[in-house]
């Protein structure tokens, strides 16, 4: 007789393969890139043009991924180390000081992972450490940067001067992607790319609104990473929007079967803030622990805001991107949009409570969360938990604090909806 | 008023809080009403034209106890961004019409949203100024934006703010700027022409008086430090870098100089005195600002400038104040000025020109520390 098999649930989901599958690829290709010289070139993930690049083979290179992906791999530190050496504060960004140490240790150029770019793209949108960190890597390889500089959404739309700015501009880039790889911009190419970019963008939005479903068929904080990479860095790819179409599937089956990413829901949150990729398993490990799963989140958001209903549009190729760029992305918009985002998830995505990663890295996230919790929390009444570590650098996070934290919350929580529970009870009594 | 009233009554000023400089201010111009200025820059002149006195906002400069501002922002932020916060919940800042602040920071990008939140009947504006210098696009965006900030401000006082009355300001500010320059120039020519403290005192307190006020107040400072003898003394001839936001104390400035440097440039208060010449006087001002904003050749870390990288500025002021070292005196927790700390140095130290790094905070108080590092530093050059 055959024994008896179990078949272990992996908490990543088919998902995570397929994600792991195309962005292997890309990296592939940034490997091959690193050695025969291809050109590449350097760009932020927030708001981002990728669309443009791709249109003249450009292979994007993004250096937050690349810190990102020390971090997870438990890499970090030693790179933080190196940069801080040099001259870097314990203060700033360490995603920037991974990916400058990772330059310094010889990780881009020839002989590592990263090409070495042939221009560097600062599309500043928001974020005004790029500027800072793309500054750094353009003297660092002696390669030109190209600066996209894009309003701040400070009124209730961009103004007309807004948009012709950041047009002005694209023209601009283009040009210096023409002169760079002595190709001819075509229109028609980059309609044909921002069709693809849609069909992604189209998923990742259904996605999103599917775990307004209860349960939820995915983490929208722990597990959106697999999309991220997808959305974000191989957007206007054939591979990325019919990745965006499997993943669809994957999650509307669950859906329909009644299927959640954790066996029994109990707490639905809504996360703001990036992740402490240092230790990301045994962060969620907090949260699973008290059936708790993020329904939505704000860092899934960085590079857009496609689940309110924008995509590209191949019919206003240039002017689309100019909008995804100013508007349609978090990073652009300020903190009281970042409170109006929140709410409408908390509201619509029938959130129980919000976390707030404060991480001291990234002062575009971070900076006045305080504020952010005494909205929620007095104005709102949303339970909301505050906590703080960092994205990249481990020094920053400690288990046992957060564990502490977490715990404490999700108690709290358990009991309030107890005693409601008994009221409520009582309240059928009379 | 001799040099020493002139800057006895300036550091008198500084001791105020912002509100108390505008009641100052109302004395002489009992109409006037206040705007608050964010540093970095802003064009002053489109406050000053609206009949507003534009009254830098530098936070409190440690003269008030931070009971609410500390739970809006973590350990990690800089001070001016919560003692700013700060007045604004206490009240302090109820006498203004508004405030401005711009994108120099992402923490000031979020103050603003804060301050927006928490003190509703305030006209909270944000600038997005340019960090394409070279864009076909940005003259006139850069235009517009001041335009923008003309028509939301013209609103919020219910009048309109003339070219006529903007050109008018623009002939005052560009004096105050002229004379500026001038004190600077003097200073960078002849050593201990006038002592860095003072002159950083006197700047400050152009910040927090009306400009026809203070441009004769300069203008008298000038022709007397100009015509007064002086006295070279030894010392390590520096530069000081990185304190172009947040307002280190004056006591840090004294303490720089009396272990043995002799201040002959620094970046303080950049924003109030970015140009480096007049900005021309004609039918659009705004055009004027805007043009003399982004062609200005003075760096700030705050703006890109693709052309002309802050790392050449350094030293080019290095070289032309005749300095022979950098003391960088960031703000603690202040991102753009850190970031900038590593090209700096790295820069310098291929150019092999000695610097220290000293960091500081509104609320500090004891500099023996920074005296017994500065005295190590310029004692290491003097006796190299």
């Amino acid at each position: 007789m055959a024994a008896a098999t179990t078949e272990k649930k992996d908490y990543r989901g088919t998902v995570h393969s397929l994600s792991r599958d195309i962005m292997t690829g890309w990296m592939t290709q940034l490997k091959e890139a690193a050695s025969n010289g291809a050109p590449s070139a350097y760009m932020m993930i927030s708001g981002n043009c990728v669309e443009i690049l791709r249109c003249f083979d450009i292979l994007p290179v993004f250096p937050e991924i690349n810190a990102l992906q020390l971090a997870i791999r438990k890499n970090s530190l030693p790179y933080i180390i190196k940069s801080e050496e040099i001259g870097y504060a314990s203060d700033n960004c360490a995603y920037v000081k991974a990916d400058i140490g990772y330059s310094l240790c010889g990780g881009v150029g020839v002989d590592g992972n990263t090409p070495k770019p042939s221009m560097i793209v600062c599309n500043f949108v928001g974020c005004n450490v790029y500027i800072k960190w793309f500054e750094h890597c353009s003297s660092m390889f002696k390669v030109p940067m190209v600066m996209l500089d894009i309003p701040f959404v400070r009124e209730e739309s961009p103004s007309s001067d807004d948009i012709r700015y950041v047009m002005t501009q694209l023209h601009e880039l283009i040009a210096q992607c023409e002169q760079l790889t002595g190709k001819k911009f075509d229109l028609d190419r980059l309609r044909m790319i921002l069709r693809d970019s849609a069909r992604a963008e189209r998923g990742w939005t259904r996605c999103k609104h599917l775990c307004k479903n209860r349960p939820a068929p995915f983490d929208a904080y722990f597990d959106s990473i697999n999309m991220m990479g997808p959305i974000n860095a191989l957007r206007g790819t054939r591979e990325a929007a019919d990745f965006f179409d499997a993943v669809v599937a994957e999650y509307e089956r669950m859906v329909a079967d009644g299927v959640g990413v954790l066996d029994e829901e109990q707490f639905r949150i809504v996360v703001e803030g990036p992740p402490p990729y240092p230790a990301y398993r045994s962060f969620r490990n907090l949260f699973e622990k008290w059936r708790a799963v993020a329904v939505q989140s704000t860092y899934s958001t960085v590079g857009g805001t496609w689940e309110f209903g924008f995509e590209h549009d191949p019919d206003r190729p240039l002017e689309s991107i100019a909008e995804q760029m100013i508007i349609h992305n978090l990073c652009n918009r300020s903190m009281l949009e970042r409170y109006r985002q929140i709410r409408t998830y908390v509201e619509d995505w029938n959130a129980d409570a919000l976390v707030i990663h404060s991480i001291k890295s990234c002062r575009l996230f971070s900076a006045g969360q305080g504020d952010m919790r005494e909205h929620f929390t007095r104005d709102l009444g949303v339970p909301t938990l505050m906590v703080e570590s960092d994205l990249e650098d481990p020094r920053y996070y400690s288990e046992a604090q957060m564990k502490n934290r977490i715990d404490a919350f999700f108690e709290s929580l358990q009991y309030k909806r107890i005693r409601k529970g008994k009221s409520d009870a009582q309240k059928i009594e009379i | 008023m001799t040099t020493e009233e002139i800057i006895a009554h300036c550091r008198e000023l500084l001791d105020l809080l912002p509100a108390q400089a505008l009641e100052r201010a109302k004395e002489r111009h009992p109409h006037i009403g206040g705007f608050g200025v964010f540093p970095v820059y802003a064009p002053l002149e489109v406050i000053h034209a609206a009949g507003l006195m534009p009254v830098g906002l530098f936070g409190a400069g440690g003269k008030i106890e931070l009971s609410h501002a500390e739970s809006r922002f973590q350990s990690f932020i800089c001070s001016i961004a919560k003692s700013t916060l700060e007045l604004f919940l206490r009240g302090d800042m109820d006498a203004f019409t508004g405030v401005v602040f711009s994108s120099i920071c992402d923490v000031a990008r979020n103050l603003a949203s804060i301050v927006k939140r928490n003190a509703p009947n305030h006209y909270v504006e944000y600038l997005h100024l340019p960090q394409n210098l070279y864009s076909a696009g940005s003259s006139a965006y850069t235009r517009a934006e001041f335009e923008r900030f003309r028509t939301n401000l013209s609103s919020r006082i219910g009048r309109p703010i003339t070219d006529e009355t903007i050109n008018r300001s623009l002939e005052l500010y560009n004096k105050v700027r002229r004379i500026t320059r001038a004190l600077y120039e003097h200073r960078r020519k002849y050593t201990g022409a006038i002592a860095a403290a003072d002159l950083y005192a006197v700047v400050q307190a152009g910040t927090r008086m009306m400009p026809e006020d203070f441009a004769p107040l300069l203008e008298e400072l000038f022709e007397q430090v100009a015509a007064r003898k002086t006295r070279a003394r030894d010392g390590a001839r520096v530069v000081i870098e990185g304190a172009f936001c947040e307002l280190p104390p004056l006591g840090l400035i004294e303490v720089i100089e009396a272990a043995g440097c002799i201040v002959k440039d620094d970046d303080l208060i950049i924003g109030w005195r970015l140009f480096s010449e007049d900005v021309c006087l004609n039918g659009d001002p705004l055009g004027s600002l805007a043009g003399a904003y982004l062609s200005s050749n003075v760096y700030t870390s705050v703006r890109h400038d693709r052309e002309r990288p802050r790392t050449d500025g350094l030293m080019r002021r290095i070289a032309d104040a005749g300095a022979e070292a950098v003391v960088f005196a960031p703000a603690k927790f202040c991102e753009p000025a850190l970031l900038d700390y590593v090209p700096f140095r790295l820069r310098l130290e291929e150019a092999g020109v000695p610097h220290l790094k000293v960091e500081f905070e509104e609320k500090m108080w004891a500099f023996e520390a920074v005296r017994t590092e500065v005295e190590t530093f310029a004692e290491s050059m003097l006796f190299d």
